[in-house]
């Protein structure tokens, strides 16, 4: 192919046509060479500043051919040492072994149960835990609490009036953080009598109620 | 045959691989360098004038005794050896690069071949016909490759100076020279088989 006339449809023609066959990395390879060549051909296309400056664009691609072209040489001096090589041999040569025969399967149907068995026997039961979304509703529970602080008559009230009728787990939660954020602000006391017993929840008298 | 030449034979037929003159040296404490040489050229000699069918070769920076080529086509026939694989055009064509170009990158490879050399590279160091031999400096400390003793053993090479010559070749790489005469349909053919 004359390298100053590049027809570049062709080439991009063939290019599509191939790319459908070759495999990827193949297929790249070929890419790479046709935006050399176009590459090659703008710069012969592109007016030129003067001829003492002007380089070529062909020459890096003759260079290239040429070092291939030199390596295509040294690959067949290689087949032809590699050749006369193979026709002497080195003493005691060992041939691979050869592949061992597959066995016979000897099992009756007992043993490949009870084989079963112990595979099935050997996978660990999985530990499994349900995780539900339940918001805390610690809004709710300050309400809750502050109505109850807001009772001028009493001083005091119990933890268990503090979480309302049959609390669940996240009424519990609710309330204790909001108790904890309460008595952080300083809108009242926390006291527990003994360990385990139930905490008394007490306004503090210095502040007046919410 | 010197008592020497025969500790060489017995030596060089139980070994699976080239021997190199220093390793021969170890088997008898006294013998110089020189001893080790002449043993060897009266083994040689022998093998010759006596018309044997083995011969003492020059391989891979050592010696080894190998069968003459007369016999390969019988030999081959009758399976009792298997000729080595061949080796496919883009490995031979990696391993003249990096014969060459030694120590080179994946990268200078992929350029002079422009195609990517990642398989037959992994492929060739699997044959153990090269290596890793160092690092670049360059970005990425790149790992570079060199062929090893194996090389030259499968290619019948005493050493990397047995390749053909860059001027030797029909075509030089650089400078542009004008065309010479040809040197000969096979450049090969002025390389010896044996020393």
């Amino acid at each position: 192919m004359e390298i100053s006339d590049i027809p570049i449809a062709r080439i991009a023609d063939q290019f599509l046509a191939s790319i459908h066959q070759l495999g990827l990395n193949q297929a790249a390879d070929y890419l790479e060479m046709a935006g050399r060549l176009l590459r090659l051909k703008a710069a012969m296309l592109l007016p030129r500043p003067s001829d003492d400056e002007w380089e070529d664009p062909r020459h890096e691609l003759v260079r290239r051919l040429l070092e291939y072209q030199q390596i295509k040489e040294i690959v067949s001096w290689f087949d032809r040492a590699a050749e006369r090589r193979a026709l002497q041999y080195v003493r005691g040569y060992i041939p691979p072994p050869p592949a061992l025969p597959e066995l016979p399967l000897t099992l009756d149907l007992l043993a490949l149960l009870e084989a079963v068995q112990r595979v099935i026997d050997g996978i660990p039961e999985p530990i499994l835990h349900r995780v539900v979304a339940r918001p805390l509703d610690v809004e709710g529970a300050t309400a809750r609490i502050e109505a109850l602080l807001a009772d001028l008559d009493r001083r005091e009230f119990s933890w268990r009036e503090a979480l309302g009728v049959r609390p669940n787990i996240v009424d519990v939660l609710s309330t204790f953080l909001a108790l904890l954020e309460l008595a952080k602000r300083g809108l009242l006391h926390l006291h527990q009598p003994a360990p385990f017993a139930d905490m008394v929840i007490r306004r503090d008298s210095a502040l007046p109620a919410v | 045959m010197t008592p020497l030449s025969q500790l060489f034979e017995a030596a060089l037929f139980s070994a699976n691989r080239p021997l190199t003159i220093e390793e021969l040296q170890t088997l008898d404490a006294e013998a110089t360098l020189a001893d080790v040489r002449t043993a060897l050229d009266q083994l040689r000699e022998h093998y010759d004038f006596d018309q044997h069918a083995v011969e003492l070769v020059e391989l891979a920076g050592g010696y080894q005794i190998l069968s003459r080529p007369h016999f390969a086509q019988a030999i081959e026939q009758a399976q009792f050896a298997q000729r080595t694989p061949k080796l496919t055009g883009a490995a031979l064509e990696t391993l003249a690069i990096i014969s060459y170009r030694q120590p080179v990158g994946r990268a200078e490879i992929e350029e002079i071949r422009g195609v990517s050399a990642g398989g037959v590279l992994r492929a060739l160091q699997e044959r153990g016909m090269i290596e890793v031999v160092g690092r670049s400096e360059q970005l990425g400390r790149p790992l570079l490759y060199g062929t090893t003793a194996l090389f030259l053993e499968l290619l019948g090479l005493k050493d990397l100076a047995e390749l053909p010559r860059a001027e030797e070749l029909t075509i030089a790489l650089q400078p542009p020279r004008p065309p010479e005469p040809e040197p000969g349909e096979d450049a090969a053919a002025s390389v010896p088989a044996d020393g």
